[in-house]
């Protein structure tokens, strides 16, 4: 088939098998000389630094030949000798063998992926000796084995078990498979009653909502929507939108195009079912009329206050405080501007303005009628003034009254010094001067009008003095400070004190010396205070808007909190002997409100807001800074911020 | 006291839920599965009412599950089925692996598979729970039938879509059961209403779909297996109870068996009768012949007083429906190429129209264009060459308004090329104070058997009768609005005021000036004005006196009617200047004319 110094075949040949095969073909042009090297298939590295490269025959070293040959003598070799690219060099001997033409043609063949051998044919027809067609002769001459004649006990076994496995119906023949399912009545014997695996808590899922008008292919053309809408539209969110779609006019049918969002719709439907978690909400169906609390109609609840009757002017800036003569002839106003002015009630005449040096911040008249005498805190004392108005005797009286004081032999010890006024000022109709020292911020007369009360809020634990002014002689009734004090005020028929603090107004025993009650008024900052004559129930303002009303005999907490104001509340008031209470707030308006308190103790006072009553402007971001009512006609007093005192009748 | 510690988080609501990951864990299922699971079984996640009580304090957002719904779960057969399910995924990867065809062979053939029919049964288990629920099912089974068979699931599944459909389909044509229909830019809308429940659906529109890369049709696809089980039991149902053969059967079914083979070049054998069915144009065969005599008529019973009033108006709609049920009987449509030929054959075959289309859009034609009988043929092109006398050109629009509105309109408006009356959508109910659009007043009108013509000639009649809305919308206004009142009575009362204000100016600035005294003029006090104002401030002095929770709860009430009132404003405003312009370009157009 091949010749045998190509026994190869058709592998490639290392270049040292093919020096081999060179090597052994006899007629080279160096068979004469054999000089075979006999050092075997080595790596001939290790013989570089050797002057041999092996051995012969003999035993004898085989010499490299002697080369000089430099890069310049290897390019003039390439360069002239037309043979240079057939020339190889021999690594056993270290010589240089010229390849004759059959063998240039050899390796030619082989890089061509080529059988060696020319005469080779790879493609000879193949003998079929196992083919599909049955022969007459068998293959092989053998004859044939005793186990093909008789049954194999092994599949016997085989058989045996599948028949018993037939048998016990452990095989069964294979189902046919049924591609279209098969509908019955399902529901032929349905049982309402068989609420299987639902419970109580089975929420329905809603369904979707219907579309309207402008989900329509041609909708009325107010719904489409503007460029303007359609902007706001697209600046949305897609979650805070109404519509999930721009509604769009088309003008017949066959120009409506397929809805790009259909299939997220549906499955944003489905992740709805099976993702969202459900809840029962119930949604409140109530008429907002039946809301509204049934309250008796104001009109029965008169009198009161309804509109403005007179505005009092003269003041140069905010009305700070304001108070009645228990005659209800007079009234008192102080103001930021240093003065203290004395109105005519019914006339509206200012009958005397009295200038005290610095911003009034409170005025009481004294609730005694047969006294005409009026506290005024002018910035760090308190002012006892006689406006020397009314009945002279009245008047006379009062001065008599103060004229009669008789010093103590021994001084006693004062928290404020009390200075009888001079000759001008008793001219201006001041009487005596409390000095305490410190700001002054409020003043309130008990109910017999002997003593009064005294605030100082930056006077550490004497924040609240009590002073009597018969006998000139002041005391502090407090050991301790229990926060900064805003109002004091007198019980008007038993001797109890309050006094508000931030948010507590706290309830004194003074024969007793002990606290009785501690109210909490549930606000951030209490700022006014007022006590129902009957003495049971009390009202608190707060900066935070909030008008709370207590009923002391019911809790300490309050029994009502109203939240009418917009802004801060500045002052309360009750009426002496009308149901009627009023707030006044910087929001400029004053709420006259219906204040019932029942004679049964079982019955909760009833409060209704019977009118809400406007008119002064707002000044510097303050509305109503005092309120005061009339001692016996359902009038009010206002004091703004607009320097107007003004009365509604 | 004695007693063991309570614990916090051991008792009452913390109890009754579990969350999403704890369920899954007691299930020992996979993710995935137990999605699938929560979707056949129809478990879905409540939201707690005090969150941090069941979140053990936490306010970390989380999903709950009933726990007596997890342990519902829990004894589920196919839950056994799923795990069946990936064992046999795996063994056939082994045997891929292995390459070993055989086995492969086999383990295809015993591929575990699981029915639903016990789910259908638990989740309604009457017949009218399944009913209640088959809005999303018609929708999703009818959008599952227009995906194209290749590609996104199973094409079986898409066959068996569009089989139940069209099974549905017939069943509403059969009980003429149609009431509303609604083109809208998403698709069409239907409802039915079966055995007394209202079934809403939409179909997309005939296009192809371009699949959206951020939907999991996993979820869809098993939701679809749900539902078509459900539509399957529930077709039945409604075939059975109108007693026709399920599998449906066309009527005079030897006639249809021979024709397939005259046009055997349209589908295979066992297509065309699927096509035929879908053509909708053949009726159905009964079980039992339908006997007209048997039509169940309600009997009188003796009522008094105002039950009488109600029956009178029971009769009344009854009487209607049954107009409506016949509302195309004795009409004869074509169909023009053009039109969508399914939803049209569709509706008209509910109302007892007859249909018919060209031979070449689909099987089914019963009658050709030149066929003289035809009354109405569907159009929707904007001319046409010959016109035939005898019948009316209409758009398509003619038909879902007839449907909605319960009567054959005025054919006028629907002419090829003209200028289509906007479509009204037939779900809203507008009650008083909504905005109504003036064609659905004209429309009402019509109904009531009013003379359209006479009372308002077009569009610019009608407009008479939106500005008597608006001005009732702003006396409502006007009534509900306190504020405004208030607003007002301020107003005169800084009036007074200013007045006021001047009059003491000149009393105590301007003393100098000579004093004057000038005629008053007598102030006329509108009592009935006075009354209201009266009314407004006890209102307004009432509100005050509110509880925080119900003043909030009223201004939340007020607010939403508000803006109820504000939106039918602005739609009506929007029409008005609309009308406005369509007013002056016609004067123009007018004018262009005569110069």
């Amino acid at each position: 088939m091949s010749s045998p110094e190509l026994g190869f075949g058709g592998r490639l040949l290392s270049p040292l098998s093919l020096r081999l095969q060179l090597g052994s073909r006899p007629g080279s042009g160096w068979s004469e000389n054999d000089i075979r090297n006999t050092v075997g298939n080595i790596p001939m590295e290790w013989y570089q630094d050797f002057p041999h490269v092996g051995y012969d025959l003999e035993g004898k070293r085989i010499y490299k030949p002697i080369r000089s040959l430099d890069e310049l003598d290897k390019f003039l070799d390439k360069m002239e000798n037309p043979d240079y690219w057939r020339t190889v060099r021999d690594k056993m001997t270290g010589a240089d063998v010229k390849l004759t033409d059959e063998q240039v043609e050899l390796v030619q063949r082989l890089q061509r992926g080529q059988f060696g051998d020319v005469r080779f044919n790879p493609y000879e027809p193949a003998v079929d000796f196992f083919s599909h067609e049955v022969m007459i002769h068998p293959v092989t001459n053998r004859p044939a084995d005793k186990r093909s004649f008789i049954p194999s006990l092994i599949e016997k076994e085989k058989v045996s078990k599948m028949v018993h496995a037939i048998k016990m119906g452990w095989i069964q023949p294979r189902k046919p498979k049924e591609d279209v399912p098969s509908f019955y009545d399902l529901w032929a014997q349905e049982d309402p009653n068989s609420v299987l695996g639902r419970h109580k808590m089975h929420v329905p899922a809603p369904k979707l909502r219907l579309p309207g008008h402008e989900e329509s292919y041609n909708p009325p053309p107010e719904y489409l929507l503007s460029e303007e809408e359609r902007l706001a539209w697209e600046q949305q969110e897609p979650a805070e939108r109404k519509l999930n779609f721009v509604p769009q006019r088309f003008g017949c049918l066959r120009a409506v195009p397929a809805y790009t969002r259909f299939i997220h719709e549906r499955f944003e439907r489905c992740l709805d079912l099976y993702l969202c978690p459900r809840q029962r909400k119930m949604r409140v169906n109530v008429d907002p009329e039946d809301l509204i609390p049934k309250l008796p109609k104001p009109r029965d609840l008169q009198p009161f206050p309804t509109s403005q009757a007179l505005v009092y002017r003269g003041h140069g800036s905010l009305v700070r405080c304001l108070s009645v003569s228990p005659s209800g002839q007079w009234l008192v106003s102080g103001s930021d501007d240093g003065t203290v002015r004395f109105w005519e009630v019914c006339t509206a005449r200012c009958m005397k303005t009295l200038p005290v040096g610095g911003a009034v911040k409170s005025v009481a008249w004294n609730p005694n009628p047969a006294v005409c005498l009026v506290a005024v805190c002018a910035e760090q004392a308190v002012l006892l003034v006689n406006p020397c108005l009314g009945d002279k005797l009245l008047y006379g009286a009062t001065d008599q009254l103060l004229d009669a004081y008789v010093p103590p032999e021994e001084e006693r010890l004062q928290p404020v010094q009390w200075v009888a006024a001079t000759a001008e000022e008793h001219a201006r109709g001041i009487r005596l001067v409390v000095q305490h020292g410190k700001a002054v911020k409020q003043v309130t007369w008990h109910g017999k009008g002997d003593y009064f009360a005294s605030v100082l809020p930056d006077n550490g634990h004497m924040q609240v003095l009590i002073h009597q002014a018969s006998k000139r002689w002041s005391q502090s009734p407090f050991r301790k400070s229990k926060g900064q004090v805003q109002c004091v005020l007198f019980h008007p028929t038993r001797p109890f004190f309050l006094v508000a603090t931030q948010r507590f107004v706290r309830v004194y025993n003074l024969l007793k010396q002990e606290l009785t009650k501690k109210l909490t008024a549930n606000c951030k900052w209490v700022s006014s205070l007022a006590i129902h004559p009957r003495g049971d129930n009390v009202i608190c303002g707060s900066y935070d808007s909030k008008l709370t009303w207590f009923d002391m005999d019911l809790s300490t907490k309050p029994y009502k909190v109203l939240r009418h104001h917009r802004k801060a509340l500045r002052a309360v008031a009750f009426h002496k002997h009308y149901p009627l209470f009023a707030s006044g707030s910087d929001d400029g308006t004053v709420i006259v409100c219906h204040g019932m308190v029942y004679n049964d103790l079982l019955q909760n006072p009833l409060l209704v807001p019977v009118k809400v009553l406007k008119g002064h402007a707002l000044t510097q971001d303050l509305g109503v800074l005092d309120v005061a009512f009339h001692p016996t006609q359902p009038w009010l007093f206002s004091a703004g911020a607009d320097a107007t005192v003004r009365l509604y009748t | 006291m004695g007693g063991l510690e309570k614990k916090k988080y051991e008792r009452g609501s913390a109890t009754n839920y579990i969350t999403r990951n704890k369920a899954r864990k007691k299930l020992q299922l996979s993710l995935a599965d137990f999605r699938r699971l929560c979707i056949l079984k129809g478990v879905y996640p409540h939201e707690p009412k005090h969150k941090k009580k069941v979140n053990k304090g936490s306010t970390a957002a989380r999903t709950f599950y009933l726990l007596k719904d997890i342990k519902f779960l829990l004894h589920e057969p196919i839950i056994n089925k799923f795990r069946d399910y990936k064992v046999f995924v795996r063994k056939l990867r082994k045997a891929y692996g292995k390459s070993e065809w055989n086995t492969v062979e086999r383990l295809k053939d015993n591929k575990p598979s699981y029915k639903l029919d016990h789910i259908v049964k638990e989740r309604y288990p009457t017949f009218i729970d399944a009913l209640r629920d088959l809005d999303d099912v018609l929708s999703m089974c009818f959008l599952f039938a227009t995906f194209p068979r290749t590609g996104k699931c199973h094409v079986q599944t898409i066959q068996l879509c569009r089989r139940l459909t069209v099974e549905f389909l017939n069943y509403v044509i059969a009980s003429r059961c149609l009431r509303k229909v609604f083109l809208s830019i998403k698709g069409i809308y239907y409802q039915a209403e079966v055995m007394g429940q209202l079934i809403t659906w939409i179909t997309p529109y005939a296009f192809a779909h371009d699949h959206p890369t951020d939907v999991d049709y996993r979820v869809m696809a098993t939701f679809t297996e749900f539902y078509t089980t459900l539509l399957g039991f529930v077709n039945f149902r409604l075939y059975q109870s109108l007693n026709l053969h399920y599998p449906p059967k066309i009527e005079g079914q030897a006639e249809v068996e021979l024709k397939p083979k005259e046009g055997e070049a349209y589908a295979l054998n066992s297509e065309s009768y699927m096509e035929k069915l879908s053509a909708l144009s053949a009726s159905l065969a009964r079980v039992v012949a339908p006997n007209l005599e048997d039509e169940v008529e309600i009997d009188e019973f003796p009522v008094d007083g105002e039950s009488a009033e109600h029956e009178e108006a029971r009769r009344k709609e009854q009487e209607s429906l049954e107009k409506q049920k016949k509302l195309f009987e004795g009409l004869r449509f074509f169909l023009n190429r053009e039109v969508p030929r399914e939803p049209l054959a569709f509706i008209i075959r509910c109302f007892g129209g007859e249909v018919s289309w060209d031979k070449s859009v689909c099987i089914g034609a019963t009658y050709d264009v030149t066929d003289p009988t035809i009354t109405h043929q569907i159009v929707d092109r904007p001319n046409l060459e010959k016109q035939v006398i005898s019948r009316y050109y209409l758009q398509p629009q003619w038909v879902f308004d007839s449907v909605n509105a319960k009567m054959c309109l005025p054919v006028a408006d629907y002419f090829p090329g003209v200028l289509l009356p906007p479509h009204l959508s037939p779900f809203v109910t507008e009650k008083d104070g909504d905005y109504i659009p003036p064609e659905k007043l004209k429309l009402l009108a019509l109904q009531r058997g009013e003379n359209p013509e006479s009372a308002f000639s077009g569009n610019t009649a009608s407009l008479p009768f939106t500005e008597e809305e608006e001005e009732e919308e702003e006396e409502e206004e006007g009534g509900e609005e306190d504020d405004d009142g208030s607003e007002e009575e301020d107003d005169s009362e800084k009036e007074e005021e200013e007045k006021l204000k001047r009059m003491e100016e000149q009393k105590t600035q301007g003393k100098k000036l000579p004093v004057k005294v000038t005629v008053g003029t007598v102030r006329l006090e509108d009592k009935q004005r006075r009354v209201q104002e009266e009314q407004n401030e006890e209102k307004r002095l009432a509100i005050m006196m509110m509880k925080k929770k119900e003043k909030y709860l009223y201004q939340k009430i007020m607010f939403g009617k508000k803006r109820k009132v504000r939106e039918a404003n602005k739609l009506a405003e929007k029409r008005k200047a609309h009308d406005a312009t369509l007013k002056l370009e016609k004067k123009k157009t007018k004018k262009a004319r005569r110069e």
